[in-house]
């Protein structure tokens, strides 16, 4: 049995499946972080003091340059599967899962800076909001690493049964990635500079 | 072949062969009936998973009005079981009657109806109204089943923690809800089931979407696919703020976060021990901001429902089509600008107030427009008083009552006399239970045969029928009487505390009574599903002489649904069509030459 449009657009959407699906999740990512910003909003307004200088801003922003240089990478792995070179999308994907590896070692050593002075959510409202909207997001950099890690890995065999979806595949993760990237544009400048 | 058994074969059975000529090896028990990607077999997991929440749930608040008809006195039969932190010499405690509120809403909302109502219904009948061969991401649908299992046993295994299963209302409010015990595993649960309908949620929106049948433009769409997607939309967008908010208040518990604990907070004479600085009506803003679109979550499936079998029953098309269209969608807008109805007590300025209480009378207009357009469908009817038609009849002055009873909760004038009280109870069980519920129960008998090739019994149905209709009146109209004489909700002794419901104490009783009368009632309902799967009368195709898609397949569809490509050529209501041979012309009949 086939489900139509899973590779192929439907005329009158334009869209194949998958391309919807990611977007439809992409809403309610938004969704969510905007829950938690909005709790930042209403958590920082209600309180007498807010800290500041507590974070290494040039981890933060070495971390946001990786993560945008990522999201070229990302986009790049995708690309060039359009242009039929597997070898430089294994070169641009690999690229991005390190660098996301890398962006997530900096934020270890952020955590443990804080953890080890026994700084931890408990700390302050600060640190909690800290934490929570970060943590959050880190774990979905692993979620985008697991799934990269699945199309350099067993996932890849797709490329040679059905190279239309797995460059459809290639191009959902990006959206993914992207939006991941938006997140941290959003974190960097509420949580470091503000 | 005998249709022994709810199983994706049909009249396929045994043939290895589908519809497409594809060869599939025989999958084997676990693939096929445990582990399937087929929405027929995960809709009716949802649908017999939710069905057996609902009893559970049930079973629940039958306990609860016991304590409430007779507070202080053992609980019969069970009383003895139930352990001595629970109800020592079968006594309840009040920490146990919290639990059983609480877990009762959960389970009912969240483990019962939503699932029933847009698992089952929505997974089984959607694709096959709309014609096509399953849904558009059959791995994720069986993932998203098991998700809510996994939530469903999390919330079970609950009662038997330390302390007990959550005891702070289904809205676990902090800083209560922070310092009482069962909660962690009730955030955890929440987290799986929020989850699950997430996925849910995007796969069902993207099938509407894109796998359509050819001629099925939107505006030829049953209205049970329009409040599927509307529905489908409310959770992706309302869900994820419940879930930041679930995460939030575990960490509150779990990581000594305050993120809703107010510095100075003493409990029993003691001050706590916490960061402070927390805010616990951020909590009530992110809940509510889900929870207000989930009743109609909890509304917009159950009026689908009611509309097919109405459309079917009374051999007219729908009353107002479009209307019906337009409203759903203008509800599923409004839905999310309305929340705060839920908080005029919190200390709301007046403007704040005027907001809301403006953007709930608005959205009763919608409401008001579906309800009309279906009891104006029943105006110049042939009436096919079906067990199926008489849930779904019984539906619209019940969700009637329920509705016009929630004007006075939206007006923050007359809320601040009803908020916590027995009215509001009132009021939301009788949109969801004779209302919403008895929907599903219409919707059961009716797809009943789809889904195995036998009809249910009538005359065990119409037993189930009337013995729920007056059972369930007599439980919830009480309470209306109860919550305007100032009965507050949620008190483990039915309010024999306080002077002032000295009056309206007897009328626990009576409530008491037909709870039970209803508990008992139910038994012809489960008697009959599980009995009508081996001995119910067989059928063919389409025994209700309907006009969607769904009666064009096998009953039971194979894989795959249809044994030929189906084409739309009409809209879906083409019933009593002058100067057609019979009084119904379905979607799939090509046009005679």
């Amino acid at each position: 049995m086939n489900i139509p449009y899973t590779v192929e657009e439907r005329p009158d959407t334009g869209l194949a499946n998958g391309k919807l699906g990611i977007w439809l999740f992409l809403a309610s990512e938004v969704m969510l972080f905007g829950a938690l910003f909005s709790t930042y909003i209403i958590l920082r307004v209600g309180s007498p003091e807010w800290p500041h200088g507590e974070l290494n801003v040039w981890l933060g922003a070495i971390n946001t340059v990786i993560l945008i240089s990522s999201s070229v990478t990302m986009v790049m792995a995708w690309a060039s599967l359009k242009m039929n070179d597997w070898g430089k999308h294994r070169l641009y994907l690999i690229a991005t899962f390190v660098l996301a590896g890398v962006f997530l070692v900096n934020k270890y050593f952020e955590y443990a800076d804080h953890l080890g002075k026994g700084e931890g959510p408990w700390h302050s409202t600060f640190l909690a909001i800290y934490f929570t909207l970060t943590g959050l997001h880190g774990l979905h950099i692993v979620g985008g690493m697991v799934v990269m890690a699945y199309f350099i890995g067993p996932g890849a065999k797709l490329w040679r049964k059905n190279p239309e979806q797995f460059a459809n595949r290639i191009e959902y993760t990006g959206l993914y990635w992207h939006f991941v990237d938006l997140v941290w544009i959003f974190l960097f400048p509420v949580l470091y500079l503000l | 072949m005998d249709n022994i058994g709810i199983h994706p074969g049909g009249e396929h059975a045994h043939v290895h062969t589908d519809a497409h000529g594809e060869h599939h090896e025989d999958l084997g028990f676990w693939r096929k009936y445990v582990f399937s990607f087929d929405h027929k077999v995960i809709g009716i997991q949802y649908a017999v998973t939710g069905l057996l929440f609902l009893l559970f749930g049930f079973t629940l608040m039958m306990v609860m009005r016991w304590q409430l008809a007779y507070p202080g006195k053992p609980i019969p039969l069970i009383g003895q079981w139930l352990g001595q932190d629970r109800a020592p010499m079968g006594i309840m405690l009040p920490e146990f009657y919290n639990q059983l509120g609480a877990m009762h809403g959960t389970i009912m909302v969240f483990l019962g109806v939503v699932p029933l109502a847009v698992g089952g219904f929505g997974n089984f009948v959607m694709p096959l109204q709309i014609g096509a061969p399953d849904m558009a991401f059959p791995k994720l649908n069986m993932m998203s089943y098991w998700v809510y299992f996994c939530g469903g046993v999390t919330m079970l295994a609950s009662f038997f923690q330390r302390g007990g299963a959550a005891q702070s209302g289904w809205t676990s409010y902090p800083p209560l809800a922070v310092i009482s015990p069962g909660q962690t595993m009730w955030l955890i649960g929440m987290i799986f089931l929020i989850t699950s309908s997430l996925l849910g949620s995007v796969n069902f929106i993207v099938t509407i979407v894109q796998l359509r049948a050819k001629g099925l433009s939107y505006m030829r769409l049953p209205f049970f696919v329009w409040a599927q997607f509307v529905t489908s939309f409310l959770l992706l967008l309302a869900f994820p703020p419940l879930e930041a908010a679930g995460i939030l208040q575990l960490m509150d518990r779990v990581a000594g976060t305050s993120f809703f604990m107010p510095s100075g907070l003493v409990v029993s004479g003691k001050p706590m021990l916490i960061a402070g600085d927390g805010n616990p009506l951020l909590w009530q803003h992110l809940f509510w901001f889900l929870a207000h679109p989930e009743v109609y979550v909890l509304i917009l499936p159950a009026m689908g429902i009611v509309s097919e079998i109405l459309a079917n029953n009374t051999r007219k098309p729908l009353w107002g089509y479009k209307a019906l269209v337009y409203s759903v969608v203008f509800l599923g807008f409004m839905s999310f600008i309305v929340w705060a109805h839920h908080m005029f007590m919190t200390g709301m300025g007046t403007t704040m107030s005027a907001f809301f209480q403006t953007t709930t009378m608005i959205i009763s207009i919608p409401s008001v427009v579906i309800l009309t357009a279906l009891l104006l469908s029943l105006w110049g009817a042939s009436i096919r008083f079906t067990t199926p038609m008489l849930f779904a009849l019984a539906f619209l002055p019940m969700f009637g009552i329920g509705g016009l009873t929630g004007l006075p909760l939206g007006l923050a004038p007359s809320d601040i006399h009803l908020h916590d009280t027995y009215y509001v109870i009132g009021h939301f069980h009788y949109v969801v239970a004779p209302g919403t519920i008895f929907a599903l129960f219409a919707g059961v008998y009716y797809w009943f045969p789809k889904a195995t090739g036998r009809k249910m019994n009538e005359l065990m149905g119409k037993i189930h029928f009337w013995g729920s209709f007056i059972c369930i009146n007599g439980v919830f109209m009480p309470m209306f009487i109860q919550g305007l004489g100032g009965m507050n909700r949620r008190m483990y002794d039915g309010g024999a505390q306080y002077v002032h419901n000295a009056g309206l104490l007897k009328y626990n009783i009576a409530i008491g009574f037909a709870a039970w009368g209803l508990g008992l009632f139910q038994i012809p309902f489960i008697v009959n599903f599980f009995s009508s799967i081996k001995w119910g009368a067989l059928v063919d195709r389409n025994p209700w002489e309907a006009t969607t898609l769904e009666w064009s397949a096998p009953s039971p569809p194979g894989h795959g649904n249809f044994l030929t490509e189906p084409i739309v050529y009409r809209g879906p209501y083409e019933y009593s069509v002058p100067g057609a041979a019979r009084d119904f012309t379905p979607q799939f009949e090509p046009e005679k030459a």
